[in-house]
């Protein structure tokens, strides 16, 4: 199978879904001639031209609000944001527009769009609203953590007929997996166990799981214990059914988070837990979330903001 | 009744001047004073009001209430409740009826207090960046809330010069005479069907009413004398029955046969609206999501909503 780059996935994915729907379009600062601020959109405007891929000026609200209008007519914009972190100088139209117009027109408009583009890097460009942006009934979020997911999630999220986010992640970009040729397609919803265990579960999306599968390996070589590395995917809609099933059969589980603790994704995934599997867990829940501050700037710091594999060796060992 | 409720009583000739200039192809969307609008876009009484009492009748089944009118079947895009975030939809409508090849344009209506959003000068300099088939009307009724336009907004010339920053042709004119209305938008349209170009019309109207339901300083912004002075003066539906008379083309018995005709319709609403079922509580989660509500593939797989 070849081996490709989580860019190349993305890439691959949003070539394919422009060559398959004439109302795909993608929009975004620097998508067209510059190719992608991060090079996921290369060589699509020389292929598909000026109609298809449309460079934005930089205007958020505009572009996305732009986006949500025309998916109200059928088109099915991919709306690129340079960087998540920018989505709050369009908040009102990601919250109220994208996330509430299908409810208050009672059913009558729906919003075929996605937004995407990369959750992290840089005190005002490094946050990851997966969390706040799933609170919202009414979206979708998909967070992918391999080239193998980042394509069929793509692809998926393209043909729905509802709005989705994918939050990507500039870390990820270079990283490469196993990606079949032929086309394939992932449902939201779906967790993937990255890795088989029995002693312990770690729970993750995006970056987060790769930091994972890294502690399950220390795991095993250094200290014997088998981790199962639960990768959830997507974040609305959530595989609970997955999350229980491997806590039920290994009794414990450490959420690993790249949202700041305070009502991040493993909060919720963590009062789930509490509920529905109390009977079945051996240890309380833990968390392995960033540093509750800003991002930092000072690269070495930088590092051990973020969740780390020790990070999560060390909270594995206090309950294991 | 409960909420907001923005009325329109006033600005009548503007709603009804310029949307009865639309064909199958035009699109229309507009703010939380729109309840002109839907009935002018042809939505019926019984459904407007209906949604007003927030029953599942209504035309947003009694989930978007007074500021979320909605009917797609009628080119109306609602009825959007925060200042100015209609504005950058309008431009979305727009630009998909140029990138299918469609020869329509989008009406796309805001308040003068709007104007001061930073989504609608993004929304312009988009518009004429791209050609895109977008009408904006601003409906200068000179109060945002109780903030006069004095008080929120430095022009020169109008709000609507504004656009000669942009480079789009813009106008300025009184909204009380609706074949003034009409004529001036006409122009509009058809640059915006033809060439195609954005416009910018500034459109002189009042509103009689409070703000919303509540206004507690209603009598402090603004002089009850000035608001006399607008329903005898100014009034756009009196203006014209007054001309429709002198011209001979309606009887005085029409006329009243007509208020009377409409004083029943609304009756007989409000009678439709108070018999007709309140939405159920499950109808809470539905029209959250497309794929949901149909259950598709997508719409059985993971968990969507997190009650328990
Ligand atoms: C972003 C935002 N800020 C404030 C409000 C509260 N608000 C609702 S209407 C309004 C006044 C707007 O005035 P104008 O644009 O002139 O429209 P009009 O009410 O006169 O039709 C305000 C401040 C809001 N709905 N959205
Ligand atoms: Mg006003």
């Amino acid at each position: 199978m070849p081996v490709i780059t989580y860019r190349k996935a993305l890439n691959d994915a949003l070539a394919e879904e422009l060559a398959r729907d004439e109302n795909v379009v993608i929009i975004g600062e620097e998508v067209a001639q510059y190719n992608g601020a991060y090079k996921v959109t290369e060589e699509l405007w020389k292929r598909f031209g000026d109609k298809r891929v449309v460079d934005a000026p930089i205007s958020e609200a505009g572009f996305i609000g732009l986006g949500i209008g025309a998916s109200m007519l059928g088109l099915r914009p991919v709306v690129e944001l340079m960087f998540w972190s920018f989505a709050f100088v369009a908040y009102d139209q990601i919250v109220n527009n994208a996330g509430c117009i299908r409810y208050m027109s009672g059913g009558l408009v729906n919003l075929p769009l996605v937004i995407r583009g990369p959750a992290n890097g840089g005190t005002t460009h490094s946050h990851t609203p997966e969390s706040s942006l799933a609170n919202h009934p009414g979206v979708r979020v998909v967070c992918p953590a391999t080239a193998y997911d980042a394509k069929g999630l793509m692809k998926t999220a393209i043909r729905d007929n509802d709005p989705v986010f994918v939050m990507e992640n500039t870390l990820l970009y270079g990283e490469t997996w196993e990606v079949p040729e032929e086309e394939y397609l992932i449902p939201l919803g779906v967790a993937d166990v990255k890795r088989e265990g029995r002693d312990l579960s770690l729970i993750a999306h995006g970056r987060a799981v790769m930091t994972s599968l890294k502690a399950a390996k220390i795991l095993a070589a250094e200290h014997g214990i088998k981790a199962e590395v639960v990768d959830l995917r997507s974040i609305r809609p959530l595989d609970e059914e997955a999350i229980l099933q491997s806590v039920r059969k290994t009794h414990r589980a450490v959420l690993v988070d790249e949202n700041k603790p305070f009502c991040a994704v493993s909060a919720q995934i963590a009062a789930m837990i509490q509920e529905k599997a109390f009977d079945d867990l051996d240890a309380p829940v833990q968390r392995v979330c960033a540093l509750d501050a800003p991002a930092i700037y000072s690269p070495p710091l930088e590092k051990q903001q973020l969740p780390t594999a020790e990070r999560v060796v060390e909270k594995v060992l206090s309950i294991a | 009744m409960g909420g907001f409720l923005h009325l329109y009583v006033g600005q009548e000739a503007v709603a009804v001047g310029t949307i009865s200039l639309c064909d199958e192809d035009d699109q229309i969307i507009g703010g939380y004073r729109t309840h002109g609008h839907a009935l002018a876009v042809g939505l019926t009484m019984n459904a407007c009001m209906a949604e007003l009492f927030g029953k599942a009748t209504g035309c947003s089944k009694g989930k978007g209430g007074s500021m979320h009118f909605f009917a797609p079947d009628k080119n109306f895009w609602g009825g959007h409740g925060v200042v100015a975030g209609q504005t950058p939809l309008g431009l979305g409508l727009a630009f998909a009826l140029k990138y299918k090849g469609v020869k329509g344009c989008c009406l796309c209506f805001l308040g003068d207090g709007a104007v001061n959003q930073g989504a609608y000068h993004e929304s312009l300099n988009l518009a004429s960046l791209w050609n895109l088939p977008v009408i904006y009307i601003v409906e200068n009724n000179r109060y945002s809330m109780g903030t006069s336009l004095q008080r929120s907004s430095v022009y020169r010339k109008c709000l609507a010069a504004r656009a000669e920053g942009y480079d789009i042709e813009w106008d300025r004119f009184n909204g009380e005479d609706i074949y003034e209305v009409r004529a001036r938008t006409w122009k509009a349209i058809q640059r915006a069907r033809h060439e195609p170009r954005p416009s910018v019309l500034e459109i002189a109207t009042y509103r009689y009413y409070g703000h919303s339901v509540s206004d507690a300083n209603a009598k402090k912004y603004r002089s009850p004398e000035e608001i006399e002075r607008h329903r005898k003066l100014h009034d756009p539906i009196q203006l014209w029955q007054k001309r429709l008379l002198e011209e001979g083309i309606l009887t005085a018995d029409q006329a009243a046969e007509m208020d009377e005709g409409a004083a029943a319709e609304a009756a007989e609403a409000v009678r439709f609206a108070e018999e007709s079922p309140l939405p159920q509580k499950a109808d809470l989660f539905s029209d959250v999501y497309y794929e949901v509500d149909r259950q598709t593939r997508a719409g059985r797989t993971g968990r969507y909503f997190f009650n328990d």
